[in-house]
């Protein structure tokens, strides 16, 4: 199979130079994109929860849980003082990890430490990797044995540094798209972003809703048509019944509050498993 | 328009002034910062809009603002000082000038509704007043802490007809204002402009929030060299939190020989003690912990609170066209009680962080006998008076 004819929808529109795209053409999907496309090849929805490192002491065990539970890939946050793309959910979980002293090194050796067995996404804001260096974060994240960074404050015109840096590590970086993103916009995102499109299902911040929110419909029907990559909403997502109305059209969903809600409340690896094997059935059924 | 190049001309496309800058947002809110650059290049170039902001600055802001030579003040320090009154302009504070603008942008844009982020209260109560003179909604964020030292203000803001929102997050200051404005831009960008405050923020804010307070400098120019016959200041003095009255001021004197000094507080002094970092939608430098987590300000003046600072201004400290100073709480205090007991003029806190360096430099000798000295008294003190008479007893 030619990995350039797979991804060709998502090509660079001509005329339109993609930032940091060093090659022409598309790269051989890495280990994050290479699973979600064998998963979803195989007929599966894609679930990819979404953790605080270090909120508790046993969040890698919260992890381990949430793959064993039937997760496709997990996202792991590395958290920040300043977190604007999240609502008080994550806010709080950050607050929490924080004031626990977590540093983004002691993320990435909980992560090496740990059996996971599904790929890794660390989800974080730039400022933690401009203070490291875009060279040294990739090299850290590569060595932790993560596949993908997804940093939302970073959009296309100023990820070409960092993206450089990622691929040459073989860190795959997710791409997010909005509601606000137009057509070629939206072609260029899709054509220099690896893993997945992250498809931002609202305009807002993270949290739960009442209700699927036709932006999410429209984005994920949007973005299908622009590329072959795996298509997942996020932001929003929160029920069972949602991430299947949702999957109606998208190729999975990222679950990030719902589930963070859970763990503020104390329900531990057992609650987290529990939450994510209900998701699953969902979208198996 | 000043050539890119030079320096406080435009930025590069990229929105960059040297390594500083940029535009590091979700991608939800890249489309309309987009939009706004457009728009205010457009607006900028259109003689009509030109005219209706200077109109406004005249007939309702009050411009021009005068010139005060400080005589008594002068004779005790030794140098001589020149005030830019802004603290005369209507609200009290050199931000009405750039609401000013940014609300008739958001007119044009077809927003009707504004939110802004506010420390000291000065910017929120200046975009509440520009939001009622043109009929638009506005929500100010405030920091649960600066709405308790800035009381007053909170219910200017509501008796302007805006609502304020008390932020409970993180420290619990501008920093966290800021953050909250943005997080709500996020879900309200079809229908809403942000009114960023300083010389900070996403491209174009920076940009456009500088040459919207230009005004200042340009009026202090021409007016010191009435006053001077044809001199230019030595030194050019302003305080710095996010930096747009210094920016606005620096704009006017870049060209000339004058010396550009900006002061921040001590416990926000992002050149003296700052790293570079990416926060709040730009490259610049900030007080952060070494993996790059943002540190809390600390200031006696809730304006000055800001562990960033406004990415034209690292620029300049970094090509060396501007110098960067820090004065601590009680000089500060020091020199609010002496502009006060010899020029009858109660300044803000934050301009008074630029009068406490003048002080201290003339008397340490860094600013030799004689020399002429303008400084941007930035706003008037009615809001923190209750605040001192706390400190002071
Ligand atoms: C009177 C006054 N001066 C200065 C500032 C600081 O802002 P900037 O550095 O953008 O001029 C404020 C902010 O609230 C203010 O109220």
């Amino acid at each position: 199979m030619s990995a350039a004819a797979e991804t060709a929808p998502g090509s660079p529109v001509p005329g339109s130079p993609v930032p940091g795209s060093p090659v022409p053409g598309s790269p051989v999907p890495g280990a994050l994109e290479a699973h979600l496309r064998a998963r979803r090849a195989a007929g599966a929805k894609l679930l990819v929860p979404y953790v605080t490192g270090g909120l508790g002491d046993d969040w890698v065990e919260v992890v381990q849980a949430v793959a064993a539970a039937g997760a496709d890939a997990i996202e792991v946050g590395i958290p920040f003082s300043d977190p604007v793309m999240d609502g008080p959910v994550i806010q709080e979980a950050s607050v929490r990890a924080l004031r626990a002293r977590t540093t983004p090194r002691r993320v990435l050796q909980g992560i090496a430490a740990a059996e996971i067995g599904i790929p890794v996404a660390v989800m974080t804001y730039y400022n933690l990797v401009a203070r490291a260096g875009d060279r040294r974060m990739a090299a850290e994240l590569h060595a932790a044995g993560v596949a993908a960074a997804i940093l939302p404050d970073l959009p296309l015109e100023e990820a070409g540094p960092w993206c450089a840096e990622a691929d040459a590590a073989g860190v795959e970086t997710v791409l997010l798209a909005a509601p606000t993103t137009d057509g070629p916009r939206l072609a260029r995102i899709v054509a220099r972003s690896r893993g997945f499109l992250y498809a931002v299902g609202l305009l807002g911040v993270t949290g739960e809703r009442e209700h699927v929110a036709r932006s999410a419909l429209e984005i994920a029907r949007r973005a299908k048509a622009a590329t072959d990559l795996p298509v997942l909403v996020g932001v929003g997502v929160s029920t069972p019944a949602q991430a299947e109305e949702i999957c109606r059209v998208a190729d999975g969903v990222v679950v990030g509050s719902a589930l963070v809600r859970r763990l503020l409340a104390g329900e531990g690896p057992e609650g987290a498993g529990r939450f994510v094997a209900e998701m699953r059935r969902a979208l198996d059924a | 328009m000043v050539v890119t190049g030079q320096p406080m001309g435009a930025p590069d496309p990229g929105g960059r002034f040297g390594g500083f800058g940029g535009r590091f947002v979700p991608e939800s809110l890249v489309p309309a910062c987009l939009e706004l650059e457009t728009a205010f290049a457009a607006a900028w170039a259109d003689r009509s809009f030109r005219d209706r902001l200077d109109g406004l600055l005249a007939d309702y802001a009050g411009r021009p603002t005068p010139l005060t030579a400080c005589t008594r003040l002068s004779a005790q320090l030794g140098v001589n000082v020149v005030l830019k009154r802004e603290d005369l302009t209507h609200t009290g504070s050199h931000k009405i000038n750039n609401v000013l603008g940014q609300a008739l942008l958001a007119e044009r844009m077809g927003k009707h509704r504004v939110i802004a982020e506010t420390g000291a209260g000065q910017h929120g109560v200046a975009t509440a007043t520009a939001a009622a003179l043109l009929g638009l909604e506005c929500v100010v964020y405030m920091g649960e802490v600066d709405v308790e030292r800035q009381a007053l203000n909170v219910f200017r803001m509501q008796l302007l007809g805006a609502q304020v929102r008390p932020v409970t997050s993180g420290s619990r200051t501008l920093k966290d204002a800021v953050n909250e404005a943005l997080r709500e831009w996020v879900g309200s960008v079809e229908t809403t402009h942000y009114c960023i405050g300083s010389v900070m923020g996403p491209h174009p804010y920076p940009y456009l929030v500088r040459e919207l307070q230009r005004v200042v400098g340009e009026e202090a120019r021409e007016q010191y060299r009435g006053l001077s016959g044809g001199e230019d200041p030595d030194v050019v003095v302003a305080c710095v939190g996010g930096g747009s009255n210094a920016a606005g001021t620096f704009a006017g004197f870049v060209a000339t020989r004058a010396e550009l000094v900006g002061v921040e507080a001590a416990g926000g002094a992002a050149v003296g003690r700052g790293v570079p970092g990416v926060v709040h939608g730009m490259r610049s430098l900030f007080l952060q912990d070494e993996v790059g987590q943002v540190l809390e300000a600390e200031s006696i003046s809730a304006g000055l609170d800001y562990p960033g600072i406004g990415p034209e201004h690292a620029h300049l400290a970094e090509i060396g066209r501007a110098r960067y100073e820090s004065v601590g709480d009680d000089e500060v205090l020091g020199a609010f009680r002496l502009l006060a007991e010899t020029e009858g003029i109660l300044p803000a806190l934050e301009p008074a962080h630029a009068l406490a360096w003048v002080v201290r430099a003339a008397g340490n000798g860094t600013l030799r006998p004689g020399a002429n000295v303008l400084v941007t008294l930035s706003g008037r003190g009615d809001k923190d008076v209750q605040q001192v008479r706390e400190m002071l007893s």
